[in-house]
C-alpha cells in the first residue's frame, strides 16, 4: 500500500451523475445519462472494465473473486478529516462470492497462456438474436464496438453423458434423428400454434383461460410427451425451477410468459443471416458488452477514471442527503445523483446508529434481499465435449442428474474461435441456482463428473504432464476449474441507487429491464436512449445492412 | 425472391422509374443503330453492356453480344489470351445483369452460351451459384443452370446429391431442391451406379427421408410433391404390361353377319354383329406405348394367311402412342370355325413413352365362329329403335358356367414370370406407407394426407389384386374421397372423379358384382345389336368413367343419370354399338370426341345434357379443330359440305359426327338442339334414321 500511484486530480469537480463500478447496468446508465446530456463521471476501482460482468485473464480471475469474497476492513477511519458541511460515510464492499474453489491440474500449460484467456465472471451467458439486449445494442450503436458469433446448437443432457439435440426450429425438427415422426408432428404443430397465436390468426388463438394457466399444464393439454415438454420448458423457455413440482417452484411459469419465451426464441432464429441458431456470443467474451457501453458513454462525453477507489460518501449534515464522494486520492467530487455497484456498502460511523431520518433515507442498508444463490463453475479442457462442434449450450433439466435436483443446470462450451482461450482449448461455463453453496456445488460437480475426467490433484513434486486430452472413456480431461457461489442481490433505488447484480438468467433481459427502471427513477423526465436514426448507422461500412450486428462466419 | 411481400410503389419510386425509362430509351435507340449497322467496336459493345445492366430482359442486346463475340473470334489478330478476356467480359456482364434480376432468362442463356464456347472455370460457376442459391434457395433458374454446369464439368451425382441434401436440410420447403433430388436419383438409378443398383434399396430410404418433412410440416406442399414422385416410382413398372385384351384368352366368339339372329347357344357376352366383315382385336396396356405393328404383334389363324394386320393407336390426340391399340381382322364370308392366336412382344419394338421396352412376351388365343349369311332373315325395319326405358331391361341371370369376359392380367399367358417377386418390395413399400399415413391422420385432419392415403390404398389394391382377387380397401377409399369432398370443396370435382373411378373399379372387380349391373334388353327386335346384354351404370352419380380394361366386351352401355362431364377413355370400348348418355352434365359437342373412334356405334343418346348452355367450351381447346394442323387435311376433302353456311356454325358437330354411322340419335333437352341444329345433323349424318324419336326419310 506504500506504492500508491499518484492519482491525477479530476476536473471539473461537479457532475450531474457519478457512477461507481463499470458493470453492465452501470455502463448502460452512464451511456444513457450521457446521451441525455448529463455530465457523468464513471469510476471503477479496478484497472479493467466490467467489474462483475467482466471477462478476465486466467491469472486475474482467482484474485478478483477472492477480493470480493471477504469484507475488507474499512480503509482507515475517515472521520479524521471531518468536513464542516458534510459527514462522511465510509464505503466498503460486501462479500459477493463464497466457497471459491480453484483447482489447476496442468499449471505449466495454463501459466504459459494465462493472458490468452478471457473468462466471463458471470457465465454462462448468451444473447438471443431478438432479445432486449441485442435491441439495445443496435439502438444505441454499441454494435460498432462488438462482434458476435452464432452458438452452434443447444442440447439437453442426462446423467449418462448423452447430449440430445434440441429441435428448436422447423429445420431442426426435420433434421432431428432422435424424435419419432409423431413427436415431430406434435412439436411442430405446437410451434405453429404459438406462431399463429402471435400472428393474430383467429382460429388458432390460445384462450385467455389457457394463457393464465401454468405453462406445464398447457403443454400437457396439448398432449406433448415428457421429452418434448422438457425441451420446451428448460431448453427453449430456459426455465430454472422444476415446473412439475409446485413445492419447489412457488410461482409456476404461466402459459402467457412461456409462449412469450418461445416467441423470442423463434424470432431469434434466422434474424441475422449469418447466425444459424437463436443464440449469440460476443468475440472476446461477455466483458465486451460493458466495455461497448462505456465507449458509447465516452463518445457522449462521459469522463472515465479507472483504478480509482472511492472511500466515502459525502452526506449533508443536517438533511442526511447525498452530496458527493471522496476518492482515494482525497479529492471530493460532487454530484446530484449517484449510482453504486451493488457490492458497495455504506458503513455507518461506529457506535452510532443512523438517526431516524437517515434510516428512512437509506433503506438499502438493511440487508433485506436474500434471493438465494447461484453457483458458477468455469472449466478448461483441451477437447470438445462434442467432437466436431465448438460452441454450444447444454441444459440439464431438473431431476435429470439426480432426483433431488430442483433447478436446471446450464453449461456453455466456448471454443478458441471466440477468442476466449488459446487455440485448441475449450472453456465450459456451468451454473445452477441453489439455496446454499453445498447444494449448488453438488449440482456443478455432478455435471463435471458426468462429462469430464477429473484428474487426481497434482502432487507438487511430480510433474503431471503427458496427460492425454481425453481418457479412454472418451471424456475430455479437466485442466483447470473454478467453482464459486454468488449472492443474488437486486438493485435499490433511493437518492443513492445501486444497480442489479449479475442474475441467474442466461441472457441480460431482466437486468436490462431493471436498469431501465433505475434510469427512469433517477431521470423520470429523460428518455432512455431516444431513437436517433441518423447516428445509429453512421458506421456500417461492411454491407451488413442497417441495424445488423457484426457476425463472424 | 420468395417469401417477401410486395410493397406498393411510392411516388418517388415512380419518378425514379420514369427517369430510368428515359435513360433506357436513349440507350436503346443508340444500341439499335449500332446493331443495325453491325458495329462491334469497343464503345458499341460497352453500350450494350450498360443497357443490359439496367435491363437484363433485352434479348436483342444479348444476341448482339453473341454476334460481337463471334465477330471478334473471326478476326485474324485474336489469340487465346484475348479470347479469354473477351469471354471473361461476357461473364462479367451476365453476372451484373443477374444481380439486377436473377430470373432473367436471357442472361442465364447467355451464360450457358459463353460456357459452351469452352470457357470459364467451372469452380467459379459453382461459387457464383452458391451465392445465388443462398440468396434465393428455390430459384429454379439457378437450379437449372446448376444441372447444366454439373453436367458440363462431369461433377459426380453423389456430390450434387449431397449439395441438394444440404439445401433441403437448410429449408425443406424447396420444390427445386426436391426436384433436383428426384432428377439425380433417376440418373443414378438409370446408370445403376454403385449403391443405386436397385430401386428397392433406394426408395425405402427416400420414403424415410420425406416422412421427416411431411410429419414435421404436413402443410408444406413441396414434400408431398416428392412423396408423389416416390409413389409413382414405386407403382410404375418400367416396362409396359399388357393388362387386357378383346377377345379374351380362351373365349369363343360368335360373329353374326348383318341381320342374323342369334339362335345358337353361344354366350351373349361373346356374340357380336359385324356389317363390315371384320371384327376388332383390342390390346389394352397399362401405359401408353408405341410400336405396336404386325411385326411386334403376330397373329396366327386359318383365314388370315399373311398375318398382316393394321394396328391403330386409340388416342384422341393423334399421337403415335396409346394405351389401347386396335386392329380389325377380316374373316371370310363362308361359315368358319377357327382358332386365332395373338402373340405380343416376341420381337422387340413396343416401347413405353418413357422409353422402356415391352419385355413380357405373351400370347392369347380364342376361337371364332362365323355364322353363314341367311339372306331370307335379312330384314331391317326402319321403325325399330332402342328405348332406354326401365321396363325394357330385365335382370340378367347368367348360366352358371358362362364365362364373362372380364379379362385380367392373370388370364394372359405370360412367359416370363419373374415380375411377381420383383413386385414384392413394391407391395411392401406401399403397405408401409399406408401404415405411416394412417398414423399421420390419427394425429390430425389433413387433406393431402387423406388424398395420399386414398391413392396409396388404391395403388395397393391394384397391385395385390391379381393375387387377392378383390379390392380390399375400396370402402375405405370411397369414404376418404367422401370426406375430402366435404373438407375441400374447391377440389370437389377432382375428388368426385377419383371417387367415380373407385366405384367402377369395385364394380368390375368380380364377376358377381359386375353381373348385378348386367341386364337383358328385352325389346330385342332390333337388328342393330346381336348382344342383348346391356351394362347399366346409370344413376350412380359418376362424374368420370374408367375400368375400361374390364369393359372391352360391352356392346350396349347405359350411363344415363350420372354427372359425367367427360367420357375420356371411352374410345377403348370398340364393340360399343348402343350408348346411353342421357341426363348427364356434358357441356359441349367436343366433349364427345372419344366417340369418333367407335366405328360400331349406331345408337347414341345424349339427351338432357348441358350442351350449348355455356358459351365457353372448356374442352374445345383440347379437341382437334380446323384451326389445328392435325385435322386440317381431313376437313379439306369435305369442302363442299363445309361450304354449307349452316354447317360452318356447327363445325364441332360436323367434325364429331361425320364419320359416325349413327342410326339413332337423341339430343333433345340440350340448349343447342334447335331445329337448325337438327337439320344440320341430318345433313352431316346421312345414315341417321331416327332423331329424337322422329323417323327420318
Amino acid at each position: 500500500m506504500d506504492d500508491i500511484p499518484p492519482y491525477p486530480p479530476i476536473d471539473p469537480t461537479t457532475f450531474d451523475l457519478i457512477v461507481i463500478g463499470t458493470g453492465l447496468p452501470e455502463s448502460i446508465i452512464a451511456a444513457a445519462a450521457s446521451t441525455a446530456s448529463k455530465s457523468v463521471l464513471h469510476l471503477d476501482p479496478n484497472p479493467f472494465y466490467g467489474s462483475h460482468f467482466s471477462s478476465l485473464p486466467l491469472a486475474d480471475l482467482p484474485s478478483f473473486l477472492s477480493s470480493h469474497s471477504t469484507s475488507p476492513s474499512p480503509p482507515g477511519s475517515a472521520s479524521s478529516d471531518e468536513h464542516h458541511d458534510f459527514s462522511l460515510l465510509d464505503l466498503s464492499t460486501r462479500p459477493l462470492y463464497s466457497s471459491i474453489d480453484i483447482s489447476s491440474f496442468s499449471p505449466d500449460l495454463l501459466d504459459q497462456y494465462s493472458r490468452k484467456f478471457n473468462l466471463d465472471v458471470a457465465g454462462p451467458r448468451v444473447f438471443f438474436c431478438a432479445d432486449k439486449s441485442i435491441e439495445l445494442i443496435l439502438n444505441t450503436g454499441a454494435n460498432q464496438y462488438m462482434e458476435f458469433k452464432s452458438i452452434d446448437a443447444t442440447f439437453v443432457g442426462d446423467n449418462k453423458g448423452n447430449l440430445l439435440n434440441v429441435p428448436d426450429s422447423r429445420a431442426a425438427i426435420f433434421k432431428d434423428k432422435s424424435l419419432g415422426l409423431m413427436e415431430k408432428n406434435l412439436l411442430m404443430r405446437f410451434f405453429k400454434l404459438v406462431q399463429g397465436h402471435f400472428a393474430g390468426e383467429q382460429d388458432v388463438k390460445i384462450s385467455d383461460e389457457d394463457l393464465q394457466s401454468p405453462f406445464v399444464d398447457f403443454l400437457n393439454k396439448m398432449g406433448l410427451p415428457p421429452k418434448i415438454k422438457s425441451f420446451i420448458l428448460y431448453a427453449i423457455a430456459m426455465e430454472d425451477y422444476d415446473q412439475e413440482d409446485t413445492g419447489v417452484c412457488g410461482d409456476l411459469l404461466k402459459t402467457k410468459d412461456g409462449i412469450n419465451q418461445l416467441a423470442l426464441y423463434n424470432a431469434s432464429i434466422g434474424r441475422f443471416q449469418n447466425a444459424s441458431g437463436a443464440l449469440l456470443y460476443p468475440i472476446y467474451g461477455q466483458g465486451e458488452l460493458s466495455q461497448a457501453f462505456c465507449r458509447r458513454a465516452a463518445v457522449k462525453g462521459c469522463t472515465y477514471v479507472l483504478r480509482m477507489p472511492v472511500t466515502a460518501l459525502l452526506v449533508d449534515k443536517d438533511t442526511g442527503c447525498y452530496k458527493g464522494v471522496r476518492l482515494t486520492s482525497g479529492q471530493d467530487i460532487f454530484s446530484q445523483k449517484l449510482i453504486l455497484d451493488p457490492t458497495f456498502k455504506v458503513t455507518l460511523p461506529s457506535g452510532s446508529s443512523p438517526s431516524p431520518p437517515l434510516q428512512a433515507k437509506f433503506p438499502f442498508f438493511s440487508p433485506k434481499d436474500d434471493r438465494g444463490k447461484i453457483v458458477r463453475g468455469i472449466c478448461i479442457t483441451k477437447a470438445s465435449l462434442k467432437p466436431d462442434m465448438s460452441n454450444f449450450l447444454v441444459v440439464y433439466p431438473p431431476r435429470s442428474m439426480f432426483p433431488e435436483q430442483v433447478t436446471s443446470i446450464r453449461l456453455l462450451q466456448i471454443a478458441s474461435n471466440l477468442a476466449v482461450c488459446p487455440p485448441g482449448m475449450f472453456v465450459l461455463y456451468i451454473s445452477a441456482l441453489c439455496n446454499d453453496d453445498d447444494q449448488g456445488k453438488k449440482l456443478i460437480h455432478a455435471v463435471m463428473n458426468t462429462l469430464l475426467t477429473v484428474p487426481p490433484p497434482i502432487n507438487s513434486e511430480s510433474n503431471a504432464s503427458a496427460q492425454s486430452e481425453t481418457t479412454e472413456s472418451g471424456k475430455p480431461t479437466l485442466l483447470w476449474s473454478a467453482l464459486y457461489s454468488q449472492e443474488l442481490t437486486l438493485g435499490q433505488v433511493d437518492f443513492i441507487c445501486s444497480t442489479p447484480m449479475p442474475d441467474g438468467k442466461l441472457n441480460y433481459d431482466d437486468l436490462i429491464d431493471a436498469t431501465v427502471k433505475l434510469f427512469k427513477e433517477i431521470y423520470p423526465e429523460d428518455e432512455f436512449f431516444p431513437q436517433t436514426s441518423s447516428e445509429n448507422h453512421e458506421h456500417d461500412g461492411d454491407g451488413d445492412g442497417d441495424g445488423d450486428v457484426s457476425l463472424e462466419t | 425472391m420468395h417469401g417477401r411481400p410486395r410493397k406498393a410503389p411510392k411516388p418517388e419510386d415512380e419518378a425514379a422509374s420514369t427517369a430510368k425509362a428515359q435513360k433506357l430509351r436513349a440507350l436503346q435507340s443508340q444500341f439499335f443503330s449500332f446493331h443495325h449497322d453491325k458495329i462491334y467496336t469497343k464503345e458499341a459493345v460497352e453500350l450494350s453492356a450498360k443497357l443490359l445492366e439496367i435491363n437484363p430482359e433485352s434479348y436483342t442486346a444479348w444476341n448482339y453480344r453473341k454476334l460481337a463475340v463471334e465477330h471478334y473470334l473471326s478476326q485474324p489478330e485474336c489469340n487465346p489470351d484475348s479470347v479469354k478476356s473477351v469471354l471473361d467480359d461476357e461473364l462479367r456482364v451476365v453476372e451484373s445483369a443477374l444481380r439486377q434480376n436473377f430470373k432473367s432468362y436471357g442472361a442465364w442463356h447467355h451464360r450457358k452460351w459463353v460456357l459452351s464456347k469452352g470457357h470459364s472455370s467451372i469452380n467459379h460457376e459453382l461459387r457464383l451459384l452458391d451465392k445465388f442459391q443462398k440468396a434465393d434457395s428455390r430459384n429454379f433458374h439457378a437450379w437449372n443452370y446448376r444441372r447444366f454446369v454439373a453436367h458440363l464439368m462431369n461433377r459426380s451425382e453423389h456430390d450434387e446429391l449431397k449439395y441438394t441434401e444440404d439445401m433441403i436440410y437448410t429449408n425443406f420447403s424447396n420444390y427445386s431442391a426436391w426436384h433436383n433430388r428426384s432428377v439425380l436419383l433417376s440418373a443414378l438409378l438409370e446408370k445403376k451406379a454403385e449403391g443405386f443398383l436397385l430401386k428397392e434399396n433406394v426408395l425405402p430410404e427416400e420414403y424415410e427421408f420425406i416422412h421427416q418433412a411431411i410429419f414435421t410440416d404436413p402443410d408444406d406442399q413441396s414434400g408431398w410433391f416428392y412423396n408423389l414422385w416416390l409413389l409413382d416410382q414405386t407403382v410404375t413398372t418400367d416396362s409396359p404390361l399388357l393388362v387386357s385384351t378383346w377377345p379374351t384368352h380362351g373365349s369363343d366368339v360368335l360373329i353374326l353377319r348383318d341381320g342374323c339372329q342369334n339362335g345358337s347357344s353361344f354366350s351373349p357376352f361373346t356374340t357380336l354383329h359385324s356389317e363390315s366383315g371384320s371384327f376388332p382385336i383390342v390390346l389394352y396396356f397399362n401405359q401408353p406405348v408405341e410400336g405396336v405393328n404386325s411385326s411386334t404383334v403376330t397373329i396366327e389363324c386359318g383365314f388370315n394367311k399373311n398375318g398382316y394386320l393394321l394396328w391403330e393407336p386409340l388416342s384422341v390426340s393423334n399421337s403415335q402412342a396409346a394405351q389401347v391399340w386396335v386392329a380389325h381382322l377380316k374373316f371370310p364370308t363362308s361359315e368358319l370355325d377357327s382358332s386365332v392366336e395373338v402373340s405380343v412382344g416376341h420381337s422387340k419394338g413396343i416401347i413405353s413413352t418413357r422409353g422402356f421396352q415391352y419385355c413380357h412376351p405373351s400370347s392369347f388365343s380364342f376361337n371364332v365362329h362365323v355364322q353363314p349369311v341367311e339372306k331370307d332373315s335379312f330384314q331391317v325395319s326402319v321403325a325399330e329403335s332402342i328405348l332406354w326405358r326401365e321396363e325394357n331391361f330385365k335382370v340378367y341371370s347368367a348360366q352358371s358356367e358362362e364365362s364373362i369376359p372380364i379379362a385380367t392380367f392373370d388370364q394372359l399367358c405370360i412367359k416370363d414370370g419373374h415380375d411377381s417377386t420383383a413386385s414384392n418390395w413394391r407391395t411392401e413399400a406401399l403397405a408401409k406407407e399406408v401404415e405411416c399415413f394412417r398414423e399421420l391422420l390419427s394425429l390430425m385432419d389433413c387433406k393431402i394426407g387423406k388424398l395420399t392415403l386414398a391413392r396409396l390404398l388404391t395403388a395397393y389394391d391394384a397391385m395385390s389384386f391379381p393375387f387377392a382377387n378383390k379390392l380390399v380397401h375400396s370402402e375405405e377409399v370411397l369414404k376418404l374421397y367422401n370426406d375430402l369432398m366435404k373438407l375441400d370443396p374447391t377440389h370437389h370435382r377432382y375428388y368426385k372423379d377419383e371417387h367415380s373411378l373407385v366405384v367402377l373399379q369395385k364394380m368390375t372387380s368380380s364377376k358377381e358384382s359386375l353381373l348385378q349391373h348386367c341386364f337383358q334388353y328385352k325389346d330385342s327386335v332390333s337388328s342393330v345389336i346381336a348382344n342383348p346384354i346391356c351394362l347399366r351404370l346409370n344413376n350412380l352419380s359418376l362424374s368420370r368413367i374408367g375400368a375400361f380394361e374390364k369393359l372391352l366386351w360391352v356392346q350396349m352401355l347405359d350411363l344415363s343419370h350420372n354427372e359425367l362431364q367427360s367420357i375420356e377413355g371411352l374410345e377403348a370400348m370398340q364393340l360399343l354399338s348402343c350408348l346411353g348418355l342421357g341426363h348427364n352434365k356434358l357441356r359441349s359437342i367436343t366433349a364427345l370426341e372419344p366417340l369418333r373412334k367407335l366405328k360400331s356405334l349406331r345408337v347414341l343418346d345424349i339427351s338432357y345434357n348441358q350442351i350449348g348452355d355455356h358459351s365457353i367450351d372448356t374442352t374445345r381447346y383440347l379437341c382437334s379443330s380446323p384451326l389445328s394442323h392435325s385435322v386440317g387435311s381431313e376437313l379439306n376433302t369435305d369442302e363442299t359440305v363445309i361450304s354449307d353456311a349452316a354447317l360452318v356454325n356447327y363445325w364441332e358437330a360436323f367434325y364429331m359426327f361425320k364419320d359416325l354411322k349413327l342410326n339413332q340419335l337423341d339430343i333433345v333437352g340440350n340448349t343447342i338442339a334447335d331445329e337448325k341444329f337438327k337439320s344440320a345433323l341430318v345433313k352431316i349424318m346421312p345414315t341417321l334414321k331416327r332423331l329424337d324419336d322422329e323417323l327420318l326419310n
